[in-house]
């Protein structure tokens, strides 16, 4: 009688708030396993911005920052430049880092900081009640775009992974989903490269995971998984931008 | 111990690293670009880490995760750079981290210009970002002070887990003065077993934070906040004073404002007038109590400031109506001289001695 | 190839009776359960027919909330 699958040792056992469906809760699993895997978990300090997601702070078994809305990777790279051996990790929403905090992320990839972020992009201001993001598609309705983006007005929605690709220092790019369990290895697969990419000092990583937000899109978790890849997948292509030539 | 000739901005970087601070994020910004650059040069050496960041609300925050992270750490700015890390202060102290903010001032508001001033009082004394919080606000008038008070501020926020920032102006950053690097008094300072370090799987996870979403819980923590400040205001106020006691007008100013205060009142002797001088060192917490031992009758309180008045505010609350308080200043990066403080304290005495 | 067998157990009052896993189980053996409210006031999943289980933790891949562990019960 083997267990196949448990709780990872990588999250606490608080129960987390997010909304039914929400699929925060399968990629905090992601990385909480992934953390757990390395056997870096007990020497990590995770960074957690504001957005629905700054309650990880509870839900990541690790030392743990609470930062400003858009500062996580100044943060982490204050952490990282002081205690070089531990894992730093950031995890953050799209109104945090490809909004406010777009700054701070560019120059963190920049300076190939030996950090990694998992972005989570579910193009809209969750915590917040479903403002406009810029990672909103044209079109999609938003509480502060009732009649849909319009291009015309505010742009198109901004590709944050191919355009930190761009960068030297950002040595793992790769924007994956989890709407389907075979997603969901994908996306584990994806994490524990992009974590190694740091253990091995090989410079800044990204995981940009496209996620649901059933609440405010106005769909039920099922259709949100749909709505997801038929509206988000087309727009923002999933696939691996860069890595490292050989990552053993 | 050698005296040392050193430009005030270098003096902190070498003050810092002194006090076992190893790590600078910083960014430029006249008139305090050489400490940045000193620390580029200097800690490399010691094994440290300078970090030039894409901003001031960067640096701050590389601030506080360094500082969240235990160690002793330091950022310098000018006033609008200062203005931009006002979130981050106001986390730091919301988070109860140590940590070392120097402002060089100068002129304001706005992009203001590049001479010294003192109009970031307000923010300092006041607190710029959001929530009650404090800093323990030193105004070194030397650039041997200045060195004094960073040595002896990273002691302060350790002890009490707060910001410290050292409120100088572009003239101390940028002057060359003997200094030697003493030790401070001996203080016992807490282990930082609240810092992240990783739980190497030995304790429960430390948490860095000033998130709390129930009130009550908010309102605790705040209490908490208050009662370190009120040890601060017990324990840590500075103040140096000259001649109150018996003086028929008192001059009020802090920083090199005192120092030209301090050549009007040798000249205001000379010609047979008493002149007194109350310098506060600690702009928070502020020292109330010293204007009590103003001579009772003495005819009034000038305030000279390099701003358009605003530790006058402090000063009034101090004098509690006792005396009338008077004010000369100038700002936009002019600076007082001597001759125009003494015919404000000739006016005040009202022609006779 | 002999049969895989396997069980899940669902910890009832941490599920938000989302319904993710219901969609994934490919021996669809998951509903939620409309008769019981949990600790959350939610509808809990529920495994109809656990015989039919085959241990390969698409439910648990799935799962916002940890609620899933999965067993392969070697036959």
């Amino acid at each position: 009688m083997a267990i196949v699958f448990k709780k990872t040792r990588g999250l606490t056992d608080v129960p987390t708030h997010y909304c039914p469906g929400c699929t925060h809760g399968i990629i905090h699993r992601l990385v909480g396993e992934a953390l757990e895997e390395l056997g870096v978990l007990d020497n990590a300090i995770g960074v957690a911005p504001v957005g629905c997601s700054v309650l990880a702070y509870k839900y990541f078994n690790c030392d743990m920052h609470e930062a400003a809305h858009g500062r996580a990777p100044a943060v982490a790279t204050g952490i990282k430049r002081v205690r070089p051996d531990n894992f730093v990790f950031t995890y953050q929403g799209d109104g945090d880092l490809a909004s406010i905090g777009t700054a701070e992320i560019v120059h963190a990839a920049h300076r190939g900081e030996k950090i990694s972020t998992i972005f989570v992009n579910n193009a809209i201001y969750g915590m917040t009640g479903g403002q406009m993001a810029p990672t909103t598609l044209v079109g999609q309705k938003a509480t502060t775009a009732p009649y849909g983006r319009d291009e015309a007005h505010c742009g198109k929605p901004i590709r944050m992974s191919e355009l930190l690709a761009t960068i030297d220092g950002a040595k793992f790019v790769e924007r994956v989903t989890v709407t389907s369990p075979a997603h969901v290895r994908k996306a584990k697969k994806a994490i524990m490269e992009c974590f190694k990419v740091q253990i091995e000092g090989k410079g800044f990583g990204i995981v940009e995971v496209l996620s649901t937000c059933p609440t405010n899109w106005g769909y039920t978790p099922e259709e949100s998984l749909r709505w997801l890849e038929e509206n988000m997948i087309p727009y923002y292509p999933l696939g691996n931008f860069k890595r490292p030539e050989e990552v053993e | 111990m050698a005296k040392v000739l050193m430009k005030g901005n270098e003096a902190i970087g070498a003050a810092a690293i002194k006090a076992g601070c190893k790590y600078f994020f910083g960014y430029p910004i006249t008139p305090q670009s050489e400490l940045p650059e000193y620390m580029a040069r200097e800690l490399p050496k010691v094994g440290g880490v300078f970090l030039q960041a894409e901003s001031e609300i960067a640096a701050i925050n590389m601030v506080y995760g360094a500082a969240g992270a235990g160690v002793r750490v330091m950022t310098s700015s000018s006033s609008p750079g200062i203005s931009l890390k006002q979130e981050g202060i106001s986390y730091i102290a919301g988070a109860e981290l140590p940590c070392v903010i120097v402002n060089i001032m100068r002129g304001g508001p706005g992009l203001g210009s590049i001479q010294p001033s003192q109009t970031d009082y307000f923010q300092a004394t006041r607190g710029g970002g959001n929530g009650d919080y404090r800093l323990v606000v030193l105004a070194p008038a030397n650039v041997q002070e200045l060195v004094d008070l960073i040595i002896e501020g990273f002691d302060i926020a350790d002890q009490y887990r707060n910001p410290v920032m050292i409120l100088g102006d572009g003239m101390i950053g940028q002057m060359m003065e003997p200094v030697e690097f003493r030790e401070p008094k001996r203080r016992d300072l807490p282990e930082k077993d609240w810092a992240t370090t990783g739980t190497q799987g030995k304790r429960k996870p430390n948490i860095i934070n000033s998130l709390y979403l129930q009130p009550e819980e908010l309102e605790e923590h705040n209490k908490r906040l208050q009662a370190k400040y009120k040890a601060i205001m017990e324990n840590e106020v500075k103040v140096e004073s000259y001649n109150i006691e018996d003086a028929d007008v008192v001059i009020a100013a802090y920083g090199t404002t005192s120092r030209i205060a301090r050549t009007a009142i040798s000249q205001l002797e000379e010609e047979g007038y008493k002149v007194g001088l109350i310098r506060p060192i600690t702009l928070w917490p502020y020292p109330y109590d010293e204007f009590e031992k103003i001579n009772p009758n003495c005819k009034g309180i000038l305030t000279v400031e390099m701003n358009t008045g605003q530790m006058l505010d402090d000063v009034k609350i101090a004098v509690k109506g006792k005396h009338p308080v008077y004010f000369y200043g100038r700002t936009g990066g002019m600076v007082p001289t001597p001759n125009e403080i003494i015919e404000k304290v000739k006016e005040i005495y009202g022609g006779e001695k | 190839m002999a049969k895989v067998k396997g069980r899940v157990t669902f910890q009832e009052d941490l599920c938000k009776g989302c319904g993710l896993c219901v969609s994934v189980c490919p021996v669809n053996i998951i509903t939620l359960d409309n008769e019981k409210i949990n600790a959350k006031g939610y509808h809990p999943a529920t495994v109809t027919d656990m015989d039919k289980c085959i241990s390969c933790a698409n439910c648990a891949m799935m799962c916002p909330d940890l609620v899933i562990t999965v067993e392969r019960l070697t036959n």
